[in-house]
C-alpha cells in the first residue's frame, strides 16, 4: 500500500528523483499560471466584466478581506504570499474529484516545504514591517525569560504546519483507499465529499494561520504607527 | 516469542491504542469548543462570522493532535522503522 504520492517513481538517476509529487506539483502550478494569465489579459473595469473575472475578484477581495481582519493593515503586501499558500493548497485539495489524482499535499515533503516557506517569511516580513533591531525584540516580548520558549514555539509551530496538513489530506487518501476495498459502492464518496471540506478548511487553515504568524512578528509596527496617528490627532 | 514476534505485537497493539486515545480526548475537547462556540452565537447572532472563523482556526488546532496520533500509527503500520531493522537482520 503506498501511503505517500513520494513512493511513485517516474525517473531516477543519481539524487535526481522525478515522482508523482513533482509532477501533480508542476501540473498544478502551471495550470494555475496559465489559468490565471488567461483570465487577467483582458481585464475590465466597466459594469459588464467577464464571468471568469468575477471569480477571480471574488477570491482575491474574499482573502484581502481576510487579512485586514487578522489585523495586517494592508494586505496588498502581504496577498502576493499568503494568497499563493491558500489558492496552491486549495487547488491541489479540490483536485481529488478528478480520477488517479493524489494531491502532492498528501506527502509529507510538500507540507515541509510550504510550512518552511512560512518559516522564512515570518522573519522576512517581521524584518521589512518593523526593522531587525525591532523583529528581534518580539522574541523578548513580555520578558527575557520566554526567550527559549519563543524559540522552541517558533519551530514546533513550523512542524505542526506539516504534519497537519499532511495528516489530513493523507488520512483521507488513505480512508478512501480502505474504503475502495471494504464498500466498493457508495461510501467512498461520501468520504470524498468529507474530503472537500476537510481539504478546503485545511488550506483557510494554513492561510489563516501563516497570517497569524507573520501579524504577530510585524505587530510592533503597527502599534507604533498607531500611537503617532493618536498623538497627531491629539 | 522471538524477536520478530514480538516486534510486530508491540506494533500492532501500540498503533491501535493510539489512535483510540488519540481520537477519543480530541473528541471531547472538539465537543465542548464546539458547544460553547453554538452557545455564543445563540446569545450574540451579530458576531457568529467572527465566532465562526475563530472556532475553525480552534478547531483545527485541536484537530491536530489527533493527527499526529493518526500519523504516529499510520507510521507504525506501514513504515515501521523497527519492523525494517529486524527483517533486515
Amino acid at each position: 500500500m503506498k501511503l505517500t504520492p513520494d513512493q511513485t517513481v517516474f525517473w531516477h538517476y543519481g539524487f535526481v528523483t522525478i515522482n508523482l509529487t513533482l509532477v501533480t506539483t508542476w501540473a498544478l502550478m502551471l495550470l494555475m499560471v496559465i489559468g490565471s494569465a488567461l483570465i487577467t489579459r483582458k481585464l475590465k473595469s466597466n459594469i459588464k466584466i467577464s464571468r471568469w473575472q468575477g471569480v477571480l475578484e471574488i477570491i482575491v477581495t474574499f482573502i484581502n478581506d481576510e487579512i485586514k481582519d487578522i489585523g495586517l493593515s494592508s494586505p496588498e503586501k502581504y496577498i502576493g504570499f499568503i494568497g499563493t499558500l491558500f489558492l496552491f493548497i486549495g487547488m491541489s485539495n479540490l483536485l481529488v474529484i478528478l480520477p488517479w489524482y493524489t494531491p502532492p499535499t498528501s506527502s509529507l515533503s510538500t507540507t515541509t516545504a510550504l510550512a518552511l516557506s512560512v518559516f522564512l517569511a515570518v522573519p522576512f516580513f517581521g524584518i521589512s514591517g518593523s526593522g531587525f533591531l525591532g523583529y528581534l525584540k518580539t522574541y523578548i516580548s513580555p520578558t527575557f525569560i520566554m526567550l527559549p520558549f519563543n524559540i522552541i514555539s517558533e519551530l514546533s509551530r513550523t512542524l505542526a504546519l506539516a504534519v497537519r496538513l499532511f495528516g489530513n489530506i493523507m488520512s483521507g487518501v488513505t480512508i478512501v483507499a480502505i474504503l475502495l476495498s471494504i464498500t466498493p459502492l457508495f461510501v467512498p464518496i461520501v468520504m470524498k465529499a468529507l474530503g472537500l471540506l476537510t481539504g478546503m478548511v485545511q488550506a483557510y487553515i494554513f492561510g489563516i494561520l501563516a497570517t497569524v504568524y507573520i501579524a504577530a512578528a510585524v505587530q510592533e509596527n503597527d502599534k507604533k504607527s498607531k500611537k503617532i496617528k493618536l498623538q497627531k490627532s491629539t | 516469542m522471538d524477536s520478530t514476534t514480538l516486534v510486530a505485537v508491540a506494533s500492532i497493539v501500540t498503533a491501535g491504542i493510539t489512535t483510540g486515545i488519540g481520537s477519543m480526548m480530541p473528541a471531547l475537547g472538539e465537543g465542548k469548543s464546539v458547544a460553547s462556540a453554538l452557545s455564543s452565537i445563540a446569545q450574540q447572532p451579530d458576531s457568529a462570522s467572527k465566532i465562526t472563523s475563530t472556532l475553525f482556526v480552534g478547531l483545527a488546532m485541536i484537530e491536530s493532535t489527533a493527527i499526529y496520533c493518526f500519523v504516529v500509527s499510520m507510521i507504525l503500520i506501514f513504515a515501521n522503522p523497527f519492523w525494517t531493522h529486524v527483517i533486515a537482520k
